[in-house]
């Protein structure tokens, strides 16, 4: 029998685009905010609806997109997202995540991610997973937008399972370990904290002019 | 002693500790804050009551979300309240914590990647990181620079230290000499077209050739500004005489034995004759001629004398269709008949001094054409103005017919009211072309400093070689 942790799996919806820059998961003038919450209405705002979004335009009265996919009644409850190649490039900005996550989405598949939304996904408890190219274009051959459909996603045993098919995919220990242990990064860096004084003892006389 | 790349040597010169699961904890040297991606992360700290780790590493200033015009109020001259909050808040985390700041009336502030360098607070063999993905600009001094999250920017604070893995070694080597009037950034968006935008994902790239070493500091700045771009979260030129002389004298850089000290410690930064990469592009500077781009992707990048090309030639064949239905433009179209709206001089990429120095000599005794609606020219930091005006360019631009601005991101990413309006076509001397990035519809065409300028006369894109 397999055994699946759930908080991973769920109903899946596929965006077919390359290259989904951090500039289109969450527009620059929601950035303006100085929380970490409430960026879910606004996730991929100039495709979701027509109209142009602002922080104060509430989302009922926005024109909906209904072309968009997100938009389709069957995947309102989506928790996984599946794209294609390099996911996330572009800025920085961490709110692009904070946006997946608050919008209900718990799970990314793509062919690959650019490096840095990829780190933020780990630090706030969303699984990035790369899977190969034929693989994922298997997902989306497979994908019905008239009815929801769920992958199950066992991060344990890292395996994904789709109508009864298994693929496994790889996920170094430590940010697996992020993800179900909800390790706390800074805590456990702080417990070396003798290490690091040492360390900087040492580079700061090698390096006196790194230091006031 | 196996031989080592300049990447290795900067990693193992910082690298703290192992940790049981394989990741690496890497000594920061220095930390650059600005409003944006701070906030949550200061909070963050207050949560756990504990204070920044190494204060004398940080320096904050606002950029990204403040206004270009109207700066003789500081914070209370920005209309938009949550904006200003948001400037407010920086203001309030540097006091709370005793932070190095340079205000908005500081005529240190700026766009962060143009203040480091200039204020001599990024030095060759540092690991520098900035809630920024264009962090990698650092790199052009022979720094291990790196954009970070939100999350991180708390660790760093925290800890000093970011937890990492290391990157592969890639070198992109250009060699002989650019055509007359190709800049760096034509450089770096040419290595962009041929990697494409995920080509340097998981690596590091060291920029290497005699193209490389013949740049000014600010043409390095220029080009490493855009290794993210590639998908390299760092990219880097080893350090050498050029770098030297840019820093000595520097506000923050040291001075007197103790830079003598330093320098020879730096000369050592260079990767070993026989080290090896994990993948190598070799480049000729003259096949470089100034870049366009056309489409949504900084991947989308043409030469000045070619045509856009047909979606059907590449395998995204969709996601090019759709950019130039975006754009508004067809496969087969010439560069040259695409007609502006807009022209954006500035952004961490190109708002220089040399990069204004060009443009205005581009434009000197020329106006803009009747076609453009605005053009603005927004120097990098309060001091680059400082210096164009000494130089009289401010004249030369407002003379054309630009608008003159305070230092800030601007309309790089349109977070402030510098922005473009619906389907406005900007010439832009800055660093993505995204959908909407410069604002809500707005189509980008990256380009060079003195393409801009050009395109700015003839209200549409020429070859800046066949401008007098």
């Amino acid at each position: 029998m397999k055994q699946i942790s759930n908080e991973f799996s769920g109903t899946y919806v596929c965006l077919d685009k390359s290259n989904v820059d951090t500039d289109q998961i969450i527009p620059k003038q929601f950035l303006k905010s100085i929380k970490k919450t409430g960026f879910g209405e606004n996730l991929f705002d100039a495709w979701r609806y027509l109209d142009e979004g602002t922080l104060e335009k509430k989302s009922s009265k926005r024109i909906v997109n209904d072309k968009f996919i997100l938009n389709n009644k069957i995947f309102l409850d989506s928790s996984i997202l599946v794209a294609r190649e390099n996911f996330g490039c572009g800025s920085s900005r961490e709110h692009a995540v904070w946006a997946l996550k608050d919008f209900g989405i718990k799970t990314v598949i793509a062919e690959s991610f650019a490096d840095i939304f990829y780190n933020n996904c780990f630090k706030n408890g969303l699984l990035a997973i790369i899977l190969d190219a034929d693989i994922i274009e298997g997902i989306f051959k497979n994908f019905d937008i008239n009815e929801a459909n769920s992958l199950e996603v066992d991060l344990i045993n890292q395996k994904i399972y789709l109508k009864n098919k298994y693929v496994n995919f790889k996920i170094d220990d430590y940010k697996k370990n992020c993800l179900l242990e909800g390790l706390d990064e800074i805590g456990s860096s702080l417990k070396l904290s003798n290490q690091i004084k040492l360390f900087e003892r040492n580079y700061k006389k090698k390096n006196p002019w790194l230091f006031k | 002693m196996s031989s080592k790349t300049l990447y290795d040597k900067l990693w193992e010169a910082h690298h703290v500790a192992k940790k049981d699961d394989g990741s690496s904890l890497i000594y920061i040297d220095r930390h650059l804050i600005h409003e944006v991606t701070s906030p949550q992360a200061f909070d963050g700290l207050r949560e756990r009551s504990i204070k920044p780790w190494r204060i004398d590493s940080i320096i904050a200033t606002p950029d990204h979300n403040v206004p270009t015009e109207n700066r003789s109020d500081g914070v209370k001259g920005i209309n938009d309240p949550i904006s200003k909050l948001q400037v407010v808040t920086l203001e309030k985390n540097v006091r709370e914590y005793d932070l190095e700041y340079f205000n908005l009336n500081d005529s240190r502030q700026g766009i962060v990647h143009v203040i480091g360098p200039e204020q001599g607070l990024t030095l060759p063999g540092m690991t520098v990181v900035c809630g920024d993905s264009h962090t990698s600009t650092h790199g052009a001094f022979g720094a291990l620079a790196m954009g970070i999250g939100t999350s991180e920017v708390e660790h760093v604070l925290a800890t000093q230290c970011l937890i990492s893995n290391k990157q592969k070694n890639m070198r992109i080597n250009v060699k002989g000499n650019l055509p007359e009037r190709v800049s760096a950034k034509d450089v770096t968006m040419f290595i962009i077209g041929k990697i494409g935008t995920a080509g340097g994902t998981g690596y590091n790239i060291e920029y290497a050739g005699d193209t490389i070493e013949s740049l000014s500091m600010e043409g390095r700045m220029t080009l490493c500004n855009m290794a993210i771009e590639a998908g390299a979260r760092s990219g880097m030129v080893a350090p050498d005489e050029t770098t030297f002389s840019y820093i000595e004298n520097k506000p923050f850089c040291p001075s007197g034995e103790i830079f003598k000290k330093a320098k020879e410690y730096w000369k050592s930064l260079k990767s070993d004759d026989d080290a090896l990469f994990d993948i190598e592009h070799d480049y000729s500077a003259s096949e470089i001629l100034p870049q366009v781009t056309w489409g949504t992707s900084p991947e989308m990048v043409t030469s000045i004398n070619e045509k856009i090309p047909n979606p059907l030639e590449f395998k995204n064949a969709e996601n090019y269709q759709d950019a130039l239905i975006y754009m508004g433009l067809k496969s087969g179209m010439k560069l040259t008949d695409i007609f502006l709206d807009q022209v954006f001089i500035g952004s961490c990429t190109n708002s220089r001094i040399e990069d204004l120095r060009i443009a205005a000599e581009i434009l000197k005794g020329n106006k803009i054409s009747k076609r453009i609606k605005r053009a603005l020219v927004v120097p990098g930091s309060g001091l680059v103005k400082k210096q164009a005006e000494e130089e009289g360019l401010d004249e030369i631009f407002i003379d054309a017919g630009f608008s003159w601005r305070d230092a800030g991101c601007s309309m790089c990413l349109g977070m402030n009211p510098d922005q473009l309006g619906q389907e406005d076509r900007c010439a832009s001397t800055s660093n993505r072309n995204f959908e909407g990035r410069q604002g809500y519809k707005g189509r980008t065409h990256l380009v060079s400093p003195a393409m801009a300028a050009a395109a700015a006369i003839e209200g549409k894109f020429v070859d800046v070689r066949e401008v007098k």
